[in-house]
């Protein structure tokens, strides 16, 4: 196993990820693809712990973890919460200030 | 499984000197108060709360005053990853008094409508700890932890309204790009602890110092931590977000998202480039230059079209954050970086205190006219001459009218480029004074509005403004007209700012 086996899937789940947040309409699917994005970092700082040998990365990836998991309880908070006054979670029609 | 060793090592607790954490205590156990007393107290009596607020605010500016007094200049804990130096305790101070009168600004206004107002107090408090925080932290994960604390709040503060459908959006919107931001700014991160082989600042700091190499996931992860930060202040082109959330948010935490939020960016922004990548230059300062440059014009070209006077505003901050930005397009070149800083810190003191003013009088303005278009200030120093000459005042401090505030911010910001004896500083020194320019053309129209038109309705009768609101319209008038007429008072906290461990050049 080579490291940069490691770093090439996360950079892929990166470029994933990242697709998703621009071509996605649904809130509930550009959430998830921001998780990819946060996995992808978690798998980076895994790899390059391991290989260097320090604790540091473990401990930076257990606090994005926890971090993650708070954010995601706030988004989905607030795409209910446009979900009752508006019907839907698409962010095409989150459209009321233009300019 | 070499590197489990060092799990088995000798653990020693680390010392840490409650003294130099006191101002992060007292807020912490403030609003725990906060949200107690919100449990236990009638619907009547809610506005205790914005008075506990804004005691604990000032209680917590007690021990950053007597740090600042004190005998040691750089307490240094947790091996360097959480420092009070001079920079940390200018910037502390500005976040609290930006919070003290982002909680007076807040008081009348959200006593209006059926909302959570306990809430409200206890998640501006919680920012404002975030922000705290984050002029301390010398460590990526710190960093990022003091960027979700305070940024974590503010998504919900936007949409705080939760029955309006503008507020949510904003909201909506505020958190997408905001979290997506964070996203991006993490995995420049992880590259960075590749790299390096350490999150504190100074170690990624020394490891190009002392090698002289730089690869190329070096500068990835250098632009990637930029873009990020790009967000979070705003900076063209990663702006959208900007106009749409202060639109919709309610009005006071507009005031403390284009103000507060806006200035821990840029503290974390500066911590990193002058002790994480120093040597860095090469990559972020045409980096910065393109954005601070971009980030002038954009903002002030779609300000010129706004009707709306908080959009209109909302585009003017995003173009004051070009002229942060100015100086540190610099600030890598051999004895730029001290000037650069100065400029920077100058420029987010006078911003702070100006733009807090100019909300004061949104607020104030809108408890009569119930409009948000510039239109609806027409004729006000006929009716509320003191309100017209306030606006005034913050309005040509916006615009960098001597003798106040805002110009002599500028004006150091451009000396900072002139000393660097750079192209690229004169060049961007010329975008910054043609936009300056640009820049007065909508804040002229306002002042117009103020001064020459009638006023649209016929209706005269004078503003009442709540005493809360007099009170902040005192302070930033004050520190306004101080900071200008009195350019030493400013420049002197400016002076103090040196951040500890930084590589200065």
């Amino acid at each position: 196993m080579y490291v940069n086996q490691f770093l090439f899937l996360a950079s892929v789940l990166f470029c994933i990820g990242v697709y998703g947040v621009i071509a996605r309409k649904n809130a509930v699917l550009i959430l998830m693809s921001i998780e990819l994005i946060l996995n992808s970092v978690n798998i980076n700082l895994l790899t390059f712990a391991l290989r260097n040998g320090s604790t540091d990365g473990h401990t930076f990836a257990l606090y994005i973890i926890a971090v993650a998991a708070a954010e995601v309880g706030v988004g989905l908070g607030l795409v209910l919460l446009v979900y009752r006054n508006k019907k839907t979670i698409s962010v095409d029609d989150l459209s009321e200030m233009r300019g | 499984m070499q590197h489990l060793n060092i799990l088995a090592a000798q653990w020693v607790a680390p010392t840490i000197d409650y003294f130099g954490l006191a101002p992060e205590l007292v807020l912490a156990g403030g609003l725990c108060i906060v949200l107690l007393v919100d449990l236990f107290i009638d619907e009547r009596k809610k506005w205790l709360l914005s008075v506990i607020s804004s005691f604990t605010l000032l209680a917590a500016m007690v021990p950053v005053l007597m740090l600042g007094l004190s005998e040691t200049s750089v307490r240094s804990m947790f091996d360097g990853r959480y420092v009070v130096d001079n920079f940390s305790l200018v910037v502390k101070s500005l976040f609290l008094l930006a919070g003290y009168v982002v909680v007076l600004l807040s008081s009348s206004h959200i006593e209006q409508g059926e909302y959570w107002r306990g809430e409200y107090w206890f998640l501006l408090l919680t920012s404002l700890l975030g922000m705290l925080m984050m002029a301390s932290s010398r460590d990526l994960v710190s960093i990022f932890v003091a960027l979700e604390f305070l940024s974590i709040p503010a998504y919900m503060l936007a949409a705080w309204r939760k029955r309006d459908p503008k507020s949510n959006e904003a909201g909506v919107k505020y958190f997408m790009l905001g979290v997506f931001a964070s996203a991006v700014m993490l995995y420049g991160m992880s590259l960075m602890y590749g790299v390096a082989n350490s999150t504190l600042l100074t170690d990624i700091g020394a490891k190009v110092a002392a090698t002289g190499e730089f690869s190329a996931v070096h500068a990835l992860a250098v632009v990637f931590v930029i873009v990020g930060f790009a967000f979070k202040v705003s900076a063209v082109p990663f702006h959208t977000w900007a106009p749409d959330t202060y639109e919709g948010a309610p009005t006071p935490v507009t005031a403390f998202l284009s103000v507060a939020s806006k200035a821990a960016g840029f503290v974390a922004l500066v911590v990193l480039l002058y002790t994480a990548f120093p040597l860095a230059q090469d990559v972020w300062q045409p980096l910065i230059w393109v954005l601070s440059a971009l980030t002038m014009t954009v903002g002030n070209v779609l300000a010129l079209k706004q009707h709306n006077i908080v959009r209109m505003i909302a585009y003017s901050s995003i173009s004051q954050g070009g002229f942060v930005l100015m100086p540190l397009a610099v600030a890598g070149l051999v004895g730029s970086g001290s000037t650069a800083l100065r400029a920077v810190v100058l420029y987010m003191i006078v911003y702070a205190a100006t733009n807090l003013g100019v909300f004061a009088i949104i607020l104030a303005v809108s408890n009569k006219t119930r409009s948000g278009e510039i239109s609806s200030y027409g004729g006000l120093f006929s009716y509320a001459p003191t309100l017209g000459v306030l606006m005034t005042i913050f309005l040509a401090s916006l615009a960098g009218i001597p003798p106040l505030g805002g110009w002599i911010a500028k004006f150091v910001a451009f000396q900072s480029l002139i000393q660097s004896q750079s192209n690229w500083g004169y060049a961007l020194a010329l975008v910054g004074a043609v936009n300056s320019v640009i820049a007065f053309g909508y804040y002229g129209n306002v002042m117009r509005e103020i001064w020459m038109r009638p006023v649209p309705d016929g209706d005269v009768t004078t503003i009442s403004v709540p005493g809360s609101l007099r009170l902040a319209l005192a302070i930033t008038a004050g520190a306004t007209l101080l900071f200008g007429v009195l350019p030493g008072v400013g420049l002197h906290f400016a002076d103090l700012a040196e951040i500890a461990g930084a590589i200065t050049r």
